[in-house]
């Protein structure tokens, strides 16, 4: 069986588990958020339960709209906070202890291998980076597990990424993940699983692992998982979770499909609009004159990548007509950032730093583009209008790349600035 | 919720490939539950004036991987309340998949109606029979029926009608 099916045999109290078939499990963990909790919470309110499964066993975090962006997502984020007080959710996040969920779930020591997690979020994904079944739903699904505790699924194959080779310094989990989905296209993995493998694993930091697998929604998969290696427990044991290590182990009936990867001779990638399949490496991009550069997200809001966009900023400053956005993606990530002087060289590079939020991300507030601008982000959807107007164009990149090309202006490869 | 005998019918709408959560309501608009409200933004991240060019009952037809993108229930929910009777697409994106069942919008995966209606034909689906008619060629396809379990999610009304009734 693949990793994923083991875990899902496992809730499922079976020995194995066949690819297609149809089954209800009990989940370790339940997540909404400011979008997706309002609808949810209406939905639950109709199943008459009164009461969650656990409530410590609910997350819900108040990070796409927040701080209030208008009087609506206001009204919305209100609703929320009522139902969290109601059922006494544990762990509810609001005010100054918002972050974006997927970086802050993991931080909060949430997340443990052999989990099974479901979000009304699609980048419920993420947290595969550290051995769990992760997946997003919608809002109904959620509801129904915050009152039952149960879910149902339908069993995925499984699809094998094989890692090699050791990436060069200006390319990490961001690099890798979108190469893939320029294999695979953005439905190539539908209704499957990405499984993660190969001595190169070991190369990717944990934190680049959490980015990659966030992205593998972006091509379509259930979800992606990665072997628990030492990096990993060692992580863990830094937010508080004990864990041993466990690989994945070879699925004796086969791979829908393998793909070896060899990190050793990527490059930096870029993808350019509007699909996050549009992968070229950075050298190929072409040199389109930039108004925004947003550093932050789910994707790319860690310690790391805020460490990276500063060994390039460092000592530079952001082009004349390039508004550089930088968003700490969570309390923790903002703290450390401030304790290592890091915000110092945002600051003289011309950056406005953000609180913790979603924010341009999904368009949703500081700082959407207007009609025909053009934008590199480090966030995971390059969509028509992702983050503002229907005629604006976003183009994906790792931390480094953006801050290299919020210097120059234009998509740039970091090793010519630094 | 999904209406298993029913008979829709309405003008085709003809999108490509891939369209996704943000082309069918921009996250901008992800402020109200409420499908009238949302529909009235339907598919205004690929087209603002379509909201008001459907009629009652209209279909959508898409191409591969229709609804990707983001898990937003809204994006079924504006569907409906715009005034879609059911989409009929080569292939579905997987969340999407599921929310239009709990929400009870009939999907209709057929790779050969996707292919051969035209923007603008008349078409009756008869979901009882399993049947898609495009009136205007008097080309027929059949309707590949539901997976045994989901079906029966659909009988009992929906995903909380489902477990409200479970023993
Ligand atoms: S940062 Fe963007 S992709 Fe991540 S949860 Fe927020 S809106 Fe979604």
């Amino acid at each position: 069986m693949s990793q994923t099916r083991r875990i899902l045999a496992a809730h499922a109290g079976r020995d194995s588990l066949t690819p297609g078939e149809f089954i209800e499990i009990p989940v370790d963990l339940v997540l909404a958020n400011d979008i997706t909790a309002p609808l949810a919470i209406e939905e639950f309110g109709k199943l008459g339960a009164g009461g969650v499964f656990d409530r410590d066993k609910v997350v819900l975090v108040l990070d796409h709209f927040t701080p209030n962006r208008d009087i609506a997502s206001a009204d919305q984020c209100a609703y929320v906070r009522r139902f969290a007080l109601e059922q006494k959710i544990s762990h509810f996040y609001d005010g100054g202890e918002v972050g974006i969920e997927h970086v802050l779930l993991p931080e909060e020591g949430l997340i443990a291998p052999g989990m099974v997690v479901i979000g009304a979020d699609s980048h419920t994904c993420t947290y595969g980076a550290l051995g769990c079944f992760s997946t997003g739903m919608g809002s109904t699904d959620v509801a129904a597990a915050m009152a039952t505790g149960k879910t149902w699924l339908r069993v995925p194959d499984a699809i094998l990424v094989k890692l090699t080779g050791r990436p060069h310094r200006w390319v990490g989990g961001k690099d890798l993940i979108i190469n893939l989905i320029g294999i695979l296209g953005v439905d190539g993995a539908t209704y499957a699983s990405l499984e993660f493998d190969g001595p190169g694993v070991e190369n990717v930091s944990v934190e680049g692992r959490l980015t990659a697998a966030n992205m593998v929604i972006e091509a379509g998969a259930k979800n992606g998982i990665f072997p628990v290696d030492a990096a990993a427990v060692e992580f863990l044991r830094g937010v508080g979770v004990t864990a041993s290590e466990s690989g994945i182990e070879p699925d004796e009936h086969g791979y829908l499909r393998q793909i070896d990867i060899d990190l050793s001779t990527m490059e930096p990638q870029v993808a350019l609009p509007s699909l996050p399949s549009n992968a070229v490496a950075v050298g190929e991009a072409p040199h389109v004159k930039l108004d925004q550069v947003v550093i932050g997200s789910c994707t790319n809001g860690r310690l790391e990548d805020m460490r990276l966009a500063a060994q390039v900023l460092k000592g530079n400053k952001a082009a004349p007509g390039v508004r550089l956005i930088i968003i700490p993606g969570s309390p923790r990530v903002y703290r450390s950032a401030m304790a290592e002087g890091l915000f110092e060289i945002f600051l003289d590079a011309g950056a406005v730093i953000s609180p913790p939020t979603c924010g341009p991300c999904l368009g949703g507030h500081m700082g959407v583009l207007a009609a025909g601008e053009r934008a590199i982000s480090t966030t995971n959807r390059n969509f028509v209008g992702r983050m503002g107007s229907r005629t604006s164009e976003v183009y994906l990149s790792n931390p480094a790349v953006a801050a290299a090309s919020a210097v120059t202006g234009t998509i740039t490869d970091p090793g010519e600035i630094v | 919720m999904m209406a298993a005998r029913e008979i829709l019918q309405g003008t085709a709408h003809k999108f490509g490939d891939h369209v996704n959560t943000d082309m069918i309501i921009p996250a901008t608009h992800l402020v109200s539950n409420d499908p009238a409200v949302l529909g009235r933004n339907l598919m205004a991240g690929q087209d603002p004036g379509f909201a008001s060019r459907v009629v009652e009952g209209d279909i959508i037809v898409g191409g591969e991987n229709f609804g990707s993108g983001s898990s937003r229930e809204h994006a079924p929910l504006a569907i409906k309340g715009g005034g879609i009777s059911a989409v009929i697409a080569a292939s579905f994106a997987r969340i999407f998949y599921r929310n239009a069942l709990n929400v009870g919008l009939p999907l209709i995966e057929s790779p050969e109606a996707s292919a051969a209606i035209s923007d603008g034909d008349r078409v009756v689906v008869d979901l009882g029979s399993g049947r898609i008619e495009d009136v205007t060629t008097g080309k027929i396809f059949d309707v590949p029926p539901y997976p045994e379990f989901m079906q029966r999610i659909m009988d009992a009304g929906g995903l909380i009608e489902y477990v409200k009734n479970k023993p």
